[in-house]
């Protein structure tokens, strides 16, 4: 029987492999963890965009929050702007962070767009993002009540997003329950 | 003879990529710039996977580099350097990644299936080794009479 079922072992080996490898299939790479999870948002003392001062970390940490980079030169970011304003408009604080980005071409998007953002920090030089590990935009922190990274979301926000992972991630923050029109439905 | 322009103009065309190479920076020291080159080529670019920060030219590469140059210049050492990067961006950056829980699979890896491999060899040899040696006294009665027949002109 033994040397029998030894003939059963490629077939074996085969299975498994492929398996591992179809998981492999379905894994993004580009959904790398971020090394801030779970660690401080971090400091910084950046301008406002709308030319009102600075802005630190101090001004920003206190409730729960969503901090997303953004720039006028990223394509993704006008994609999600619409639902960014959703959001807001539903009373999910977002701060900016403008990200590499020239003061007057993004006053101009907001101007034109809309302005879902409690506050813009300028990060022209992008030194932030860098203290973040942004590696391009657009990109969403979740920071809790502490001042605490709790999740980082790369890409587009949008309402499939936002209903299947980011609502719950985000009232797990401590954020009041955002009630969203029916899928479909215009908000 | 005639062929001296063209081989020349092969090898102009060879020196184009390199020449291609994004910024230069002027480092106060040839160790330092030694140091750089192999940083750069160590550190894996964030957005653009499967570069290392000295090939990508994209905008997070870029900006590696020149951060890459100005800890460098001000004299941090190369665990300081990787630290800072890993802190920001993940064990990911590294492609030569430090040995914890994670990593450990990466590291063993390639030992254990060396040690398997040579296991599979010695079991496959030793098989066919065996099966030479397990003729019964009979057998090899009947075999020595074979090769001594042959050996005689009949």
């Amino acid at each position: 029987m033994a040397p029998r079922l030894k003939l059963f072992l490629p077939l074996v080996l085969f299975v498994l492999l492929a398996l591992f490898l179809a998981r492999g299939l379905k894994l993004d790479p580009k959904e790398l963890p971020s090394a801030l999870i779970d660690q401080p948002f971090p400091e910084f003392d950046l301008p406002e965009l709308s030319g009102v001062g600075s802005i630190t970390r101090a001004d920003v940490v206190g409730a729960p929050a969503l901090f997303n980079v953004w720039a006028t030169w990223c394509i993704s970011c006008r994609v999600e702007h619409p639902y960014l304003q959703t959001l807001a408009d539903k009373g999910v604080p977002i701060y900016g962070i403008n990200y590499k980005d020239d003061d007057a071409a993004a006053m101009q998007w907001l101007e034109n767009l809309g302005d879902p953002y409690v506050a813009n920090i300028v990060d022209r030089a992008g030194s932030l993002g860098l203290d973040l590990g942004v590696y391009g935009a657009p990109e969403t922190y979740f920071v809790d009540a502490q001042g605490t990274v709790r999740y980082r979301h790369v890409g587009v926000i949008d309402e499939r997003v936002w209903r299947t992972r980011l609502a719950a991630i985000y009232t797990e923050l401590g954020g009041a329950a955002v009630t969203l029109p029916a899928a479909g439905g215009q908000p | 003879m005639r062929y001296v322009s063209l081989i020349s103009l092969l090898l102009a065309l060879c020196v184009m990529p390199a020449a291609a190479v994004i910024e230069t920076y002027e480092f106060s020291d040839s160790a330092l710039e030694k140091r750089y080159h192999q940083l750069s080529q160590e550190l894996r670019c964030p957005k653009c996977q499967n570069q290392n920060i000295a090939d990508s030219n994209a905008p997070i590469a870029q900006d590696l580099r020149r951060l890459l140059f100005e800890q460098l210049e001000a004299g941090a050492s190369d665990e300081e350097i990787l630290a800072y990067m890993v802190a920001r961006y993940g064990e990911f950056v590294r492609y030569r990644p430090g040995f914890d829980r994670a990593t450990a699979v990466l590291w063993f890896a390639p030992a254990i299936l060396l040690l398997l491999a040579a296991l599979t060899v010695f079991m496959v040899l030793r098989k066919r080794g065996g099966a030479a040696a397990s003729l019964s006294a009979e057998e090899a009665q009947r075999l020595q009479t074979i090769l001594d027949s042959g050996d005689k002109p009949s």
